[in-house]
């Protein structure tokens, strides 16, 4: 199958990866550049596990063509710690229990991510909307709130 | 923190949660070997024919192709019970439901593999197909299956306890009434997934997201015809099982012999679609259920009689008909009681264990009509409830030995916290509170399989810098086991959690233990890892005993030392005591083993039910329904459980809270269903599961009844919590508008067509009217428990 070579900017990194031009950007990026960190659902665009972010926006990356995203920032759960000091979300989950399986956890980070960014104190019912689009079916969501609502707060303090 | 514990008790974080929160994790899917080759499974069109001809020629001339497998090549059957060996790597002369795999092909991708799949030639001779439990029943010219206890009858079971139409005469009121309960899927958010390598030294190595890696490791010596010392399971973190992930499966089986044929790795990962075909989730089950109370509402005598559609397969089956007769007596003090049973074979997708396994659905019949009973009484639902509880330390009429019960403050907790009592029947129209209690198996008392061995080993080996290795078969399915294991030796050792390296669920390296299913693994893995626990902290105290010249009895081991208690400052550090003792005794190794005691009953079929401990739930639901459009909302959710000891409270609360959530799909819009053998919608979207927009408030109680054999006391909390909140928001939809939904899920145009037939003067009920009248077969009547109490007046 001919491949194309794309040029694209991952975690900060700009990286030339070969690839035919209908696959995915969750196949590119889990099957030829090994960041299996991005999860799958559904490969539908239905369940939102394999959400990463397009210069800081939530993508469903099984809906998006590595061609159509060149030259833009993504970011992938892989990305989401600073080196090795983890991110104030991945914190706050691993301390409240909001992973379970930890299947959807990536897609869920990065959705809360660009919610806190865009948005450093959002209510309940904001967070709730922003994450409606990623389904979880171990936690129930609520230990998902507080640890995005602890995050918040830990932003917010400058921690 | 309960006092007397450093690690027990604490709110911690999951040891694996940062692997998680990282992407480190690597589920099955996430490997990737050198040469690797990806397997597709072809499945049946076709819900119930026989195969004529598989033509593979063309798939196998595809270039890109590696291998192409049909199942002449495989013809040894498995399947999870040993009574029910009726399943097929790949069908051979027939398949049974729309999905039944029947070729396999491995090539350098998935793509070609697909194509390949395209290009397999199958003729079917199709035959008639049951799609339907009356269908199943009424018809012997079509037969799914060449074995059960009737021509589509998998299994017929009928048990009495006690005279039961003693119990009824003694009655002043009886009430029967019948309930459909829908199937519904586990729909956990990771696709099965299994990578099998079959290595030049002939061994075979199969990674799988499994819940019981010990039993793939069965199904694949069985199968291959291989000795299990060739065969090496691994199984992967699970991304989600619920009960969905517990039968070896022919993706599993499938991929180890392409392996083994191409000399390469193959890795099969099934797709969404295939998820919602693969199934083993919830029967559907339609029961009938006939209760006789006295004018005090104490209940006299009860005859249950449940009817599952099984689908294809006997999966769990056996196991799953019991269920719906084992519990109903766990909750409240039945003086007699009858249980009927089928199971039969439908041309669909294979039901089997979901959370809860079988007794979701007697639970959710029961405490409606416990409600409905308690309206006619004039009593108050929770004062027929408390009137009848099971008392801590008793027997069952039907021999289940209940221990430690927290079931009271349960119902105390939930009762009080939602102030159900003055809302419940005073609320305004379309407002409404339910209340419902369950009670769950701590691990089911016998095994899968007979056999006297342990249910649950551990082995702990510490390296001379101090390291401490827990090695266990145990697989944490996102409910905490590895957590579990950790805290319980790092609570005895006297260190931190993170201390302890964990080796799980690798039949090379880690001793026996059954899976992840039945509630079982706090329980009897936690049993196993103290013992193996206590048993090194007795070693390594002897050892700093003789070095500190004082009593072993004196020392305690905390904050990673190991001292005299009443003199902190005479001890060890924890490498200087570990040193001491492998000088004193060699290599520090331990192991730990956990049987249930013999607890079956004095009759065929108590296998079933079973358990060391329970687990106790209380729940009220609140609810707002729109009459208008049919619409529910779960306002807010009170729920308290018993779950012995909270080894950690944030996970218990983490369970409670997951379990609620799937309690509420099930309730009111959960349904796996299927129009002439096509599921009606395999999709996430279609397939309603509630997101966090439909996510309640849930005040959570955590009761702690201390089992006498838990370890620490503890005891489940992974599925008992789901039970009551299915009929809880029955009984408040019932409590919001005056109406009966006697079937589950309670979507909105049942709703509808009930408000609309109480309107036009109808009783406002929807749901099956009967269940089929078939005669079961003699019951086997077996007298309670020496001592029971008979009825009196």
């Amino acid at each position: 199958m001919p491949k194309t070579l794309l040029t694209l900017r991952v975690n900060g990194e700009t990286c030339e990866v070969a690839a035919p031009v209908h696959k995915t950007l969750l196949e590119v990026l889990r099957e030829e550049m090994n960041l299996t960190g991005t999860k799958h659902g559904c490969e539908l665009g239905e369940c939102g596990t394999c959400t990463v972010l397009i210069d800081g926006e939530p993508w469903l990356s099984c809906l998006t063509l590595p061609v159509e995203v060149q030259g833009r920032e993504i970011t992938t759960v892989e990305g989401l710690a600073a080196g090795s000091r983890p991110h104030a979300l991945q914190e706050t989950f691993t301390e409240l229990g909001a992973a379970q399986c930890g299947y959807c956890t990536p897609g869920i980070l990065l959705a809360a991510k660009a919610l806190l960014d865009a948005d450093p104190d959002p209510t309940r019912d904001q967070i709730a909307r922003a994450l409606a689009g990623n389904l979880c079916r171990c936690t129930g969501y609520v230990k998902i709130f507080e640890a995005v609502e602890l995050a918040a707060a830990r932003g917010r303090e400058g921690r | 923190m309960p006092e007397g514990f450093s690690v027990i008790g604490k709110p911690l974080p999951r040891v694996d949660g940062m692997g998680k929160c990282t992407g480190q994790t690597k589920f099955a899917d996430d490997l990737n070997l050198p040469r690797m080759l990806h397997g597709r499974l072809l499945r049946s069109t076709h819900a119930h024919a026989l195969i004529t001809s598989i033509d593979t020629s063309r798939a196998e001339a595809l270039p890109g192709v590696a291998a192409v497998l049909t199942g002449a090549a495989l013809p040894i059957k498995f399947g999870i019970l040993p009574v029910s060996q009726d399943e097929e790597t790949l069908a051979i002369h027939k398949v049974r439901y729309v999905g039944d795999p029947v070729a396999a092909v491995a090539a350098i991708d998935e793509e070609t593999a697909e194509r390949a799949l395209e290009l397999i030639d199958v003729v079917y001779e199709p035959l008639p197909a049951i799609m339907t439990i009356e269908d199943a029943l009424a018809r012997d010219d079509v037969r799914i299956h060449d074995y059960g206890d009737g021509p589509n009858i998998h299994k017929m079971v009928a048990l009495e306890f006690g005279d039961v139409d003693e119990g009824f005469r003694e009655a002043e009121h009886v009430r029967e009434d019948v309930f459909f309960f829908e199937g519904n899927t586990h729909l956990a958010m990771e696709q099965h997934s299994a990578v099998a390598s079959y290595g030049p030294d002939g061994k075979l190595t199969v990674w799988t997201s499994t819940q019981t890696p010990h039993y793939v490791h069965r199904a694949l010596e069985k199968v291959l015809e291989r000795p299990a010392g060739r065969i090496r399971v691994i199984a992967t973190p699970v991304g989600g099982g619920f009960g969905g992930k517990t039968d070896p499966f022919s993706h599993e089986i499938a991929a180890a012999k392409l392996s083994m044929m191409t000399g390469r790795p193959v890795k099969i990962t099934c797709t969404r679609e295939e998820v919602f075909y693969i199934h083993r989730g919830r029967h559907p089950t339609l029961m009938w259920v006939k209760t006789g109370f006295r004018g005090d509402g104490r209940i006299t005598a009860m005859h249950f009689k449940s009817f599952l559609d099984g689908g294809a397969c006997g999966s769990y089956g056996v196991a799953s008909t019991y269920y719906t007769g084992a519990l109903q007596t766990t909750t409240y003090t039945i003086p007699c009681y009858k249980f009927e049973g089928l199971r039969v074979f439908t041309n669909k997708p294979p039901c089997g264990p979901k959370r809860g396994h079988g007794t979701p659905q007697p639970r959710y019949a029961v405490e409606c009509q416990l409600d409905k009973a308690a309206a006619d009484l004039g009593i108050d639902p929770v004062a027929l409830r408390l009137r009848n509880l099971v008392e801590p330390n008793s027997m069952t009429v039907n021999y289940l030995r209940i221990t430690s019960c927290g079931l009271r403050e349960c119902l105390d907790r939930v009762v009080e916290a939602s102030g159900f009592r003055t809302k419940h029947g005073r609320l305004p129209r379309g407002r409404g509170v339910g209340l419902a209690v369950g009670a769950y198996m701590c691990g089911a008392g016998v095994p899968i399989y007979w056999n006297d061995m342990p249910q649950s080993e551990v082995q702990i080996q510490i390296d001379r810098g101090g390291g401490i290795t827990l090695f266990s078969m145990a697989i944490d399915i996102g409910q905490g086991s590895d957590s579990v294991l950790a805290y319980t030796a790092a609570e005895i050792l006297g260190v931190e959690p993170s201390d302890i390296t964990l080796v799980t669920a690798d039949t090379d390296l880690t001793p026996i233990d059954l899976g992840s299913y039945s509630s079982r693994v706090t329980f009897m893995a936690g049993n196993a890892a103290l013992e193996a626990a206590t048993k090194m902290r007795a070693i390594i105290f002897e050892a700093v005993a003789e070095r500190l010249e004082v009593p072993a009895d004196l020392l305690v081991a905390n904050g990673r030392r190991v001292y005299v208690k009443e003199h902190p400052e005479r001890g060890l550090s924890w490498p200087e005591a570990v040193r001491v003792a492998e000088a004193r005794c060699g290599l520090l190794a331990t192991t730990g083993s956990y049987r249930a005691p013999q607890l079956s009953g004095p009759y065929k079929g108590s296998g079933v039910g079973p358990s060391p401990a329970y687990s106790y739930t209380a729940c009220v639901v609140e609810v707002q329904c729109d009459p208008e459009n049919g619409e529910v909302k779960v306002e807010k959710v009170w729920i308290a459980h018993d779950v012995g000891r909270a080894i950690n409270p944030l996970l218990v609360e983490g369970q409670i809270e997951g379990s609620v959530y799937m309690g509420l799909g099930e309730a009111l819009m959960e349904e796996q269903v299927f129009r002439r053998g096509v599921h009606k919608f395999p999709s996430m979207l279609e397939y309603k599961s509630p997101t966090t927009l439909e996510t309640p408030e849930i005040r959570s109680f955590i009761v702690e009844s201390v089992d006498p054999e838990g370890p620490f006391g503890a005891k489940e909390v992974g599925q008992g919590p789901l039970l009551p909140v299915i009929p809880a928001v029955a009984n408040a939809v019932r409590d919001a508008l005056g109406i009966a939904i006697d079937e589950t899920p309670i979507t909105p145009d049942k709703i509808l067509a009930s408000v609309t037939d109480l309107r036009r003067g109808g009783t406002g009920r929807i749901g099956p009217a009967r269940v089929p009248s078939i005669a079961f077969k003699a019951p086997i009547r077996v007298e309670p428990p020496a001592g029971w109490r008979k009825v009196t007046v």
